[in-house]
């Protein structure tokens, strides 16, 4: 313990924990083979047409997202055009059809519809990307660390995830709403919660179990890497291309959960594409078919649009992801 | 297999277990509990709310609690609900779980048919416009927002067309003088649907130990003759025409429920046939001099099934919560409408017991894939 003298610094073997200019090339080398990889996956993805349509889609829809704030602090009277408490004074009768003020007409209630379309997009988004965000983190940690430890671990998370898939996830989230007030976030983090340990976690698994046998994570280990090291720098990097996949995915059903259940009017939400359903439903205006189409067309062709978006998109990622499927469309 | 399937359901009932538990501490977790449907109302003095408190068994410790319920759900005493003050759920629940049943079972069967049939068919004759067209309208009614798809349905059908009622089990004005109940005629209907497909049934497997030589022109008449036989009963026994009723407001339902969750099947089988057409033993089979259909029935989509029975577990979760919305928009009486009026009547000792059911009814779907997979893969063998 009472050594003296200068103790030479032991080089330690792992790789990247060097400091200084050392650390700041390896973080630069990994950086451009991410982007010269990422560019490869972008020029696949806008290869197929399925990939740029629906690349388009959610482009416009985060445009429109965007323009609502816009619109409402310069163009839009908040007091006629408020997507919750605006009141449209200008018509006598409410709902009333597209007009040159209102371009997609007035609820029931007299507010105008294109703003609540508006509004809605946006926490459509924040919606979905955090139940993705959420259901992403948690399918990949677990994914990962169920393949890597196997055994006890592995069983337990599968045989939970076998569970949630055996559940009908709109019927659990009913019976929820029932105890709690659900908004936006809670929502959201449930529909995370779920997919997480739910199916994605064994997508996940299965392609974590074929990255761990592969001779770069023997590699590691005799490098002297610990489990942690292992799991959060040589396998979930790999992982990260198919939970972008699974995002995608998660998304589209974090929106149509959200959907059925404003359109059953269960949720504690200020407005969205459901809620506008649920209130054309409820006044009755459904059955006047093509009459009243303003109330039920934006909303409904929105919600489908979206989800059929950011599953298309799912698809395109796949060929980027599988590059057997690329070879079958050839 | 035996040993399989005793494992099998050993499991199903200790998930059913874990399912109890979990909706027992999730009504623990929530504000509130049971008795707050009664105790919220500001006109009763705190003593009554007390004994109130203590009938429900709220003043005893939670394990103790939960050891009651555990005990009383297994006994089959799921409580008495709320919404329909002296009727027990099970009462409720037993009234209400043979018409989601039909719906589900109904829906389930026709779309998978419908949707294997359709996958093999467009997955044989690739680049045609007939595929282009399945592929295109299968996508859109498997993305489309189903209540929405659901209303315009009613719209479409019923409203505008007349053809179907727009919703509701039954029409009160055939049904006024009638002098049986709705649910006896309902069930004498589920047992003579039950007795037609068991000698259906029997019929193909006759048809079997013969060889499969008999031609299907010797079974469709009987089979025909049998359904004939049903329905001229029915039609004599003079109760048909509020059975006709019932059956009228099943059509549509059933129809929105199979093509929302046909295309899902669709794809997949077609997908799936596009990997087996490429296997050897398909391109065996055609040098043989096999026709064309045979090599297509009995050697790829033999085949191509395998994942498609794997992914039926996935369908058959996405038919039940497709029931409980198609159930809320047609007003149709089963076990997703009650458990949606209970939600929003907070009544619930029937949530618990709807929400049981809809988990049972999964987890036996589960099983019943799981051993429908052993059957079907030979190379499969569990102990």
């Amino acid at each position: 313990m009472n050594t003296s003298g200068p103790v030479a610094p032991i080089p330690t073997p792992e790789f990247g924990v060097e400091i200084g200019r050392g650390r700041v090339r390896f973080v630069l080398a990994r950086l451009r083979l991410m982007w010269r990889s990422f560019r490869n996956g972008w020029g696949i993805f806008m290869e197929s047409r399925m990939g740029r349509l629906s690349l388009f889609t959610i482009i416009a829809f985060a445009l429109m997202a965007a323009a609502h704030p816009i619109l409402m602090a310069f163009v839009w009277d908040p007091a006629t055009y408020d997507p919750v408490t605006g009141y449209s004074f200008d018509q006598v009768e409410q709902p009333a059809p597209p007009s040159w003020k209102h371009p997609l007409g007035t609820d029931p209630l007299g507010r105008d519809v294109l703003s609540q379309l508006l509004f809605s997009t946006r926490s459509e988004f924040v919606l979905g990307i955090t139940a993705a965000l959420v259901t992403v983190g948690i399918a990949t940690f677990v994914g990962a660390v169920a393949a890597y430890y196997g055994r006890l671990v592995d069983s337990f998370f599968m045989r939970l995830a076998d569970l949630i898939i055996a559940l009908p996830a709109i019927s659990l989230l009913i019976v929820l709403s029932a105890l709690f007030h659900l908004n936006l976030f809670y929502l959201a983090l449930i529909i995370g919660v779920l997919g997480g340990f739910g199916g994605t976690a064994i997508i996940l698994k299965s392609q974590a179990l074929s990255i761990k046998v592969k001779p770069f994570i023997e590699a590691a280990r005799v490098a002297g890497g610990g489990d942690f090291h292992i799991i959060f720098v040589h396998i979930i990097p790999h992982l990260l291309p198919l939970a972008l996949l699974y995002m995608m995915f998660t998304v589209t059903s974090a929106i149509f959960a959200e959907a059925v259940l404003s359109f059953l009017g269960l949720l504690d939400l200020r407005m969205s594409w459901g809620i506008m359903i649920h209130t054309a439903n409820t006044g009755g205006y459904l059955l006047g078919g093509t009459r009243y189409w303003w109330l039920i067309v934006p909303a409904g062709a929105s919600i489908t649009l979206l989800c059929s978006a950011f599953y298309l998109a799912g698809r395109a990622l796949d060929e980027v992801v599988n590059p057997r499927l690329r070879q079958r469309n050839d | 297999m035996t040993g399989y399937l005793v494992r099998r359901t050993g499991q199903m009932v200790l998930t059913l277990f874990l399912i109890i538990t979990f909706t027992f501490f999730l009504v623990q977790a929530q504000p509130g509990d049971y008795a707050s449907f009664y105790v919220l109302n500001p006109d009763l003095p705190p003593e009554v709310k007390d004994q109130i408190r203590t009938a429900f068994g709220l003043d005893k410790p939670v394990w103790q609690q939960y050891l009651i319920h555990l005990k009383n759900t297994f006994t089959g005493n799921l409580g008495v609900s709320f919404g329909n003050f002296p009727r027990p759920v099970l009462d409720v629940l037993a009234e209400r779980v043979p018409r989601t049943l039909v719906l589900f079972l109904t829906a389930t069967a026709v779309s998978f048919y419908i949707g294997f049939f359709l996958g093999k068919a467009i997955a044989w004759r690739r680049g045609g416009l007939f595929e282009y067209a399945a592929t295109i309208s299968g996508a859109m009614l498997f993305t489309a927002f189903t209540p929405a798809f659901a209303l315009m349905m009613i719209w479409a059908f019923a409203f505008k067309l007349g053809w179907f009622p727009v919703g509701k089990f039954l029409d009160p004005l055939v049904w006024r003088g009638a002098d049986v109940s709705a649910n006896y005629v309902f069930g004498n209907m589920l047992l003579s649907a039950a007795a037609f497909i068991t000698f259906a049934l029997l019929v193909m497997l006759c048809l079997k130990r013969f060889g499969r030589r008999v031609p299907s022109v010797v079974a469709f008449p009987v089979v025909l003759g049998g359904a004939l036989v049903i329905v001229a009963v029915w039609a004599l026994s003079g109760i048909g025409g509020l059975a006709l009723d019932i059956v009228k407001h099943m059509v549509l339902p059933v129809a929105t429920l199979t093509l929302i969750s046909f295309a899902g099947t669709m794809l997949l089988t077609r997908n799936s046939m596009l990997e087996t057409i490429r296997e050897d033993y398909v391109m065996a089979a055609r040098a043989k001099g096999l026709p064309d259909k045979q090599v297509r029935d009995r050697h790829a989509a033999r085949n191509a099934m395998l994942p498609i029975v794997t992914s039926l577990v996935y369908s058959l979760i996405f038919a039940i919560d497709g029931s409980v919305i198609i159930e809320s928009v047609f007003s149709w009486p089963g076990t997703g409408l009650t458990l949606l009026q209970a939600v929003r009547s907070e009544d619930l000792p029937l949530v618990m017991g709807a929400m049981l059911f809809i988990g049972t009814l999964s987890l036996l779907a589960h099983v019943i894939v799981d051993v429908l997979y052993v059957y079907l893969d030979p190379r499969i063998r569990y102990q």
